[in-house]
């Protein structure tokens, strides 16, 4: 053994616990995110390569190894590659991966315990068997939110009694652990135990719509933090409870905060299943007919306009149209248009996801604002321009209280002097709410693919000279 | 460890995460969400420490899985994070990449 390794090892954790609420913090403001995430980094490969010296670790260095260098490769290979549309399934993917780690971890202290190895009191192995819950939910329930986003299953699965079996299933889950809690694991058992667990994870996740699938996402990620730390205290590493601690209340936060956005409660999105409420009502009917523009038009109009405000939504990413929009913002600026784009919370397929999408693009971060921050700004704005976007534009949820979407928070597009939408054809969209704002006497329909409208909008300007 | 040390560390680790993200804007939460995914992936350490433990075939190869799992976590993690985060400029610095 090496002289003061009992040293070395838990100074280098409580390092790494430091840097990684360093890190997080970081995350407050765009200019300082990067650094804190690479000093993060730097403190997860060091964790990692004085834990090769842990007092407890006593072999299977070649499999550790082996373990660590596959599972690298191929994880940033496929982060590398994947479209940065697909940025939410992928942070499902790993999050999935890490919740499985934790019950993996769980799993093995168990055997131990079983083949009286180590000796656990009960509040250890009570800590022990939730962590291993919650590790097996948050690893297949992320496995079906990736299915899902990555739209390899379109369905949202439901049969009657579908809450009342599911309720019945985390019953036995939990019930079992009481069992072993009592009469301690054997084998046997535990196989059962993590069975239930994993599919509890399935079937709570399945019923879910994919509209809803970033808050389950961000769930999934506290709850996997939840169970890391438990492993923490298992293990009695502190640095993987401070770690998991802090990401799982992070995380409950930034749940809460995604749903709030959404107008739904956590408890409406994983019981009741989006468009399930949804069916019945599509609001009141809009009176009005939808009048249209050609590019010609909107292109001279927004070129003369003094202040123009973009709206985006995730229409615009699925045209891949984001650089083409840059390229209009660019042409418009420097014709002195002043021309900023609002995002709310939830366009894209996560609240910041059509941030990450825009700043792919190039466009700068600080023409890009909140939701509270421009709305003000609308009644002074001369052309909004609506791409892709629909229910998150909808007045219907300040006006009509029999809207699904009443009481959403939404961008107040239609106070601007002239709204202008761009959409592929004049149908309700995905949720099939009728949007009041095309029928608004100050809105103009852009009919038309996002991508070569945007093209048609930069020729049309550039032919003014 | 003694069971009231941990439950303070708990609290206060909990009163950390939501100080921290109190002032994260919108703008930043799907790379947030990315970065505390990220750090969770410290769980690879545990399953190295269990991996080294393990005897059994059956302890074996269900460490190697927390491994390669807790692993796969903090690389995929950091990489996604990584790549949103490179994009995120401001208009006072010109884009260098441009197509």
């Amino acid at each position: 053994m090496i002289p003061g390794i009992d040293f070395i090892v838990p100074a280098v954790y409580f390092a790494a616990a430091v840097m990684f609420i360093y890190g997080l913090k970081g995350m407050s403001s765009p200019v300082t995110a990067r650094s804190g995430m690479i000093w993060a980094g730097v403190a997860m490969l060091l964790a990692v390569l004085v834990t090769f010296v842990h007092p407890k670790v006593e072999g299977n260095y070649l499999l550790m190894v082996i373990a660590l260098v596959s599972a690298s490769v191929l994880a940033w290979w496929w982060a590398k590659v994947v479209a940065m549309t697909d940025m939410p399934q992928m942070i499902a993917l790993y999050n999935g991966m890490g919740g499985g780690s934790a019950a993996a971890i769980a799993a093995v202290e168990l055997l131990k315990l079983h083949s009286g190895q180590v000796q656990m009191v009960p509040t250890t192995l009570l800590v022990a068997s939730f962590g291993a819950i919650i590790g097996s939910i948050a690893f297949s329930g992320s496995l079906i939110a990736y299915a899902k986003l990555q739209g390899w299953m379109r369905k949202s699965w439901r049969f009657p009694g579908q809450q009342v079996f599911n309720l019945v299933v985390f019953a036995a889950t939990i019930g079992l652990g009481v069992w072993i809690f009592i009469d301690g694991p054997t084998p046997m058992l535990l196989l059962l135990f993590f069975s239930l667990a994993l599919l509890a994870g399935v079937l709570l996740t399945v019923p879910i719509g994919g509209a809803d699938m970033p808050v389950v996402i961000s769930l999934y990620n506290a709850l996997t933090g939840l169970a890391v730390g438990f492993k923490g205290y298992v293990l009695e590493i502190p640095a993987l409870m401070i770690a998991g601690i802090v990401v799982g209340a992070a995380g409950t936060l930034l749940t809460q905060l995604m749903a709030k956005a959404m107008n739904r409660s956590l408890t409406n999105v994983l019981f009741a299943g989006f468009g399930k409420a949804d069916e019945d009502a599509t609001g009141a009917a809009a009176s009005g007919e939808m009048r249209a523009i050609d590019a010609t038009d909107a292109a001279i109009q927004m070129a003369y306009a003094e202040k123009v405000i973009i709206v985006p939504g995730y229409g615009l990413a699925v045209a891949q149209a984001q650089h083409k929009i840059w390229e209009l913002t660019e042409l418009l600026t420097s014709r002195g248009v002043k021309v900023t784009f609002a995002i709310h919370p939830v366009a894209g397929r996560m609240p910041g996801h059509m941030n990450v999408l825009l700043a792919e693009a190039g466009v700068p971060y600080d023409l890009i604002f909140d939701l509270e921050d421009i709305n003000a700004q609308f009644p002074t704005t001369d052309v909004a321009l609506v791409i892709g976007a629909n229910d998150v534009v909808n007045p219907a949820a300040r006006k009509d209280s029999s809207s699904p979407i009443y009481g959403m928070p939404i961008l107040d597009v239609d106070r601007a002097r002239n709204c202008i939408v761009v959409k592929r054809g004049q149908g309700t969209g995905f949720s099939g709410i009728e949007n009041l704002l095309f029928f608004e006497d100050n809105t103009r329909m852009l009919y038309g693919d996002a991508q070569k409208v945007a093209q048609a909008l930069i020729s049309g300007i550039k032919s003014l000279g | 460890m003694e069971g009231w040390i941990a439950l303070y560390i708990f609290m206060l680790a909990a009163f950390t995460g939501i100080e921290v993200i109190r002032r994260v804007p919108a703008i930043l939460h799907t790379p947030l969400m990315s970065g505390s995914n990220f750090i969770h992936g410290i769980v690879v350490v545990g399953g190295m420490v269990v991996l080294g433990m393990a005897d059994t075939t059956a302890e074996i190869i269900v460490g190697f899985i927390a491994v390669f799992l807790g692993a796969g976590n903090a690389v995929g993690g950091y990489v996604v994070t990584e790549r949103m985060l490179e994009m995120f400029k401001s208009s006072g610095v010109k884009p260098e990449k441009k197509d």
